[in-house]
């Protein structure tokens, strides 16, 4: 089985120079979950921007392949719609965007990159509506400008509804669980568990292990100074849980 | 001994203003109108000559030195002929599907077969500015020249120089819900001047829609001057939205004057994406207690455009409630000027006015300037002004692209945000839709 996604000894470095990513490399199979874990500043975040093609990163070296190109040579919408897709830790707010057209422009420019049909409104309102139910988004947090005015939890209920209506191969979640209270981050993760399949995998940033007892993963890693610096099963986070990252911090220096 | 006295009349100096006159000079007999409106004329060259063209040094037309911008003066242009008319017939694309009621002036005459005069609403009346000037009991008679006190230079250009134009009167009560098109177009094939005069009269309690648009061709630079004169009675509504979309070397060169009575609705909007300079300038007079005023507008520009919005609002009278609300989306190097003066009278207690001007540029090269300017005189009233000028925010746009939405379209996206705020704020709703489709015309045509 091909992996879906191989990132081999990826360098980067922050628009001035600072290197956050120093050489990391991972491999993640078809339907896999994986957990990155690791302290404040360990470039978690960057690492998602690095992926999603955020403008301010240079990328110095290595490659990441997924499904067959190197997403380093596209622009953040072809990744988007080769199949990545990075729920953000802060969704933004689009004053004057209505929710519903900022959805129906977003899967409709990936059907056409991908030569597929385009959705007609009322098919994509139908599917909008129905996706939203199993999310708490009603019709009025649809005609609303995107995330204006909405809380924490509404937003990341909405970016979980973009989520399941892109059906996209890999999700990066970049602390997902921030901003939420508990009836949300089980919503949200109940909208994430409902995205797993044989096809589709993940990769769940976090600090906290709290988010990996409703989103399991199959493997932790610590992250520390821009790499992978151990790697393990699920009860791993349980362990960092109590002993901190402090054992790791000094393994990498 | 006395010193000689200093000229009062300043001698006209400009190739511009030297054509202007022996333009006014040569054809001043010719024009429409009686030994009244010739009077009417005279003075108002004279005020022009006084003053010459505006420059730098006239503060309300302090970033359009018209002096710089218009060299020469063209010609003026001559009655349309068959080959004009046929030219003309497709003006004012843009509304021509929403069955609005077209009056077509063409280069600067009106043209009674392509206007739509038939089956006229009760209360609606439409005449020709010429026809109407010859008629000293007409309504111009009693309204031209006396909506709103100006000797703004351009305006008594125009005052001097008016060929033709519309006269529309809504008689008190009438409701006119087929809203009323204006369509100017210029169709000479060399550059040639229009001086066109309208006058629009709502009775109280009337009610009336008015688009106007001018259009042009492409590489010629014509010259458009055109003035409004408006009256709205008590209790009236009034909308009008112009679009400006004239060739890429026009000058235009546009006054409204808007007289408005008390508990009318008065709401103005300019759309404007087209000539190498517009001038856009609205003296609105609040008349009456309570009246209700909006004024937005938008500007599209790119290349070298010029476009000058010059807005002066006078709180007359009590209770009055004044909104502007100006976006302008520049690209290339282009340059977009907004001027709002807004005037308390001390009668004009509980005014409440609020203005606000928005630029976003989109090159390093383009240019917003904007000169809000407040004289109140009366003690309880709430003003207030704000203006902006920046970039697209690049993190929204990263966001839209992550969700799969090209560069372009996400800019896109954006920018019809940015304008969509005043769009929406049109009545019409065949309008509003018009609107959001050239603007998204307008920035898929960018390059």
């Amino acid at each position: 089985m091909a992996p879906l996604l191989e990132i081999k000894d990826l360098h980067a470095e922050i628009a001035g120079g600072r290197k956050i990513i120093n050489g990391m490399n991972l491999t993640i199979n078809p339907g896999e979950v994986h957990a990155i874990m690791g302290p404040n500043g360990a470039g978690k975040s960057t690492l998602s921007y690095v992926l999603s093609g955020k403008p301010g990163y240079e990328i110095t070296g290595g490659e990441v392949i997924f499904r067959g190109v190197n997403l380093l040579d596209l622009s953040p919408d072809e990744r988007a719609a080769h199949g990545l897709f990075l729920c953000f830790q802060y969704p933004l707010e689009i004053p004057g965007v209505s929710n519903m057209a900022f959805l129906h422009t977003a899967v409709n420019s990936q059907r056409k990159k991908r030569g597929e049909v385009e959705l007609t409104s009322p098919e994509l309102v139908r599917k909008v509506r129905e996706l939203g139910k199993t999310l708490g988004i009603d019709a009025d947090m649809l005609k609303r400008p995107v995330n204006v005015g909405f809380s924490g939890g509404e937003k990341k209920r909405n970016e979980t509804l973009q989520m399941m209506l892109l059906e996209p191969y890999f999700c990066v979640l970049d602390e997902a669980d921030s901003g939420l209270d508990i009836d949300a981050l089980k919503v949200v993760s109940n909208g994430v568990n409902a995205l797993r399949s044989p096809e589709r995998s993940m990769l769940v940033i976090t600090h906290y292990q709290r988010l990996l007892d409703y989103i399991v993963p199959d493997v932790v890693h610590v992250f520390n100074a821009g790499r992978i610096v151990h790697t393990g099963g699920k009860e791993l986070a349980l362990e960092l849980e109590a002993t901190g990252y402090a054992q790791y911090q000094s393994e990498a220096a | 001994m006395a010193a000689p006295a200093p000229a009062l009349v300043r001698p006209m100096k400009t190739g511009a203003e030297l054509a202007l006159a022996e333009t006014f000079a040569a054809v001043r007999a010719s024009l429409p109108g009686g030994p009244d409106v010739a009077a009417q004329r005279t003075a108002a060259f004279d005020t022009f000559a006084d003053a010459g063209l505006p420059h730098r040094r006239v503060e309300s037309w302090k970033y359009t030195d018209l002096r710089a911008l218009m060299r020469d003066a063209k010609p003026l242009a001559p009655l349309p002929d068959a080959d004009a008319k046929a030219k003309a017939v497709a003006a004012g694309s843009l509304f021509s599907t929403l069955g609005f009621r077209r009056l077509v002036v063409v280069n600067g005459t009106f043209v009674p077969e392509l206007s739509d005069l038939a089956d006229l609403e009760p209360g609606l009346t439409i005449a020709s500015m010429a026809d109407a000037l010859a008629d000293p009991t007409g309504l111009p008679a009693s309204y031209l020249g006396r909506t709103v006190a100006s000797s703004d230079a351009v305006l008594a250009l125009n005052t001097a120089l008016m060929g033709d134009g519309v006269v529309v009167h809504v008689a008190a009560g009438a409701a006119v819900t087929r809203p009323v098109e204006l369509v100017f177009v210029t169709t000479a094939e060399t550059p040639v001047a229009a001086f066109t005069r309208s006058l629009v009269v709502v009775e109280d309690g009337a009610r009336l829609s008015l688009v106007e648009s001018h259009e042009g061709p492409a590489g010629i630079a014509y010259q458009v001057n055109t003035a409004l004169e408006l009256v709205v009675g008590a209790g009236a509504t009034f909308e009008r939205v112009k679009v400006t979309t004239e060739g890429s070397d026009a000058v235009h060169l546009a006054t409204m004057l808007a007289k408005v009575a008390a508990d009318a609705s008065f709401s103005n909007t300019f759309f404007t994406t087209g000539g190498a300079v517009v001038r856009n300038q609205l003296l609105l007079h609040l008349a009456g207690e309570s009246v209700k005023a909006h004024m937005g507008g938008v500007s599209l520009l790119a290349g070298k455009q010029h476009a000058d919005t010059m807005l002066s609002v006078d709180h007359a009278a009590p209770a009055g409630e004044s909104r502007e609300s100006f976006r302008a989306v520049l690209d290339g190097a282009s340059q977009d000027i907004f001027q709002g003066k807004i005037a308390v009278r001390q009668a004009a207690q509980k005014t409440d006015a609020r203005m606000l001007s928005r630029a976003l540029l989109l090159t390093e090269t383009a240019e917003s300037c904007n000169k809000p300017e407040l004289e109140i005189f009366a003690d309880d009233v709430q003003c207030g002004h704000g203006c902006t000028t920046g970039t697209l925010d690049q993190q929204i746009k990263f966001y839209l692209m992550a969700r799969g939405i090209p560069a372009k379209e996400a800019e896109a996206l954006l920018i019809q945000a940015f304008v969509g705020e005043v769009i929406d704020a049109i009545g019409e709703e065949g309008i509003r839709t018009a609107l959001a489709e050239a603007t998204r015309a307008w920035l898929l045509g960018r390059e």
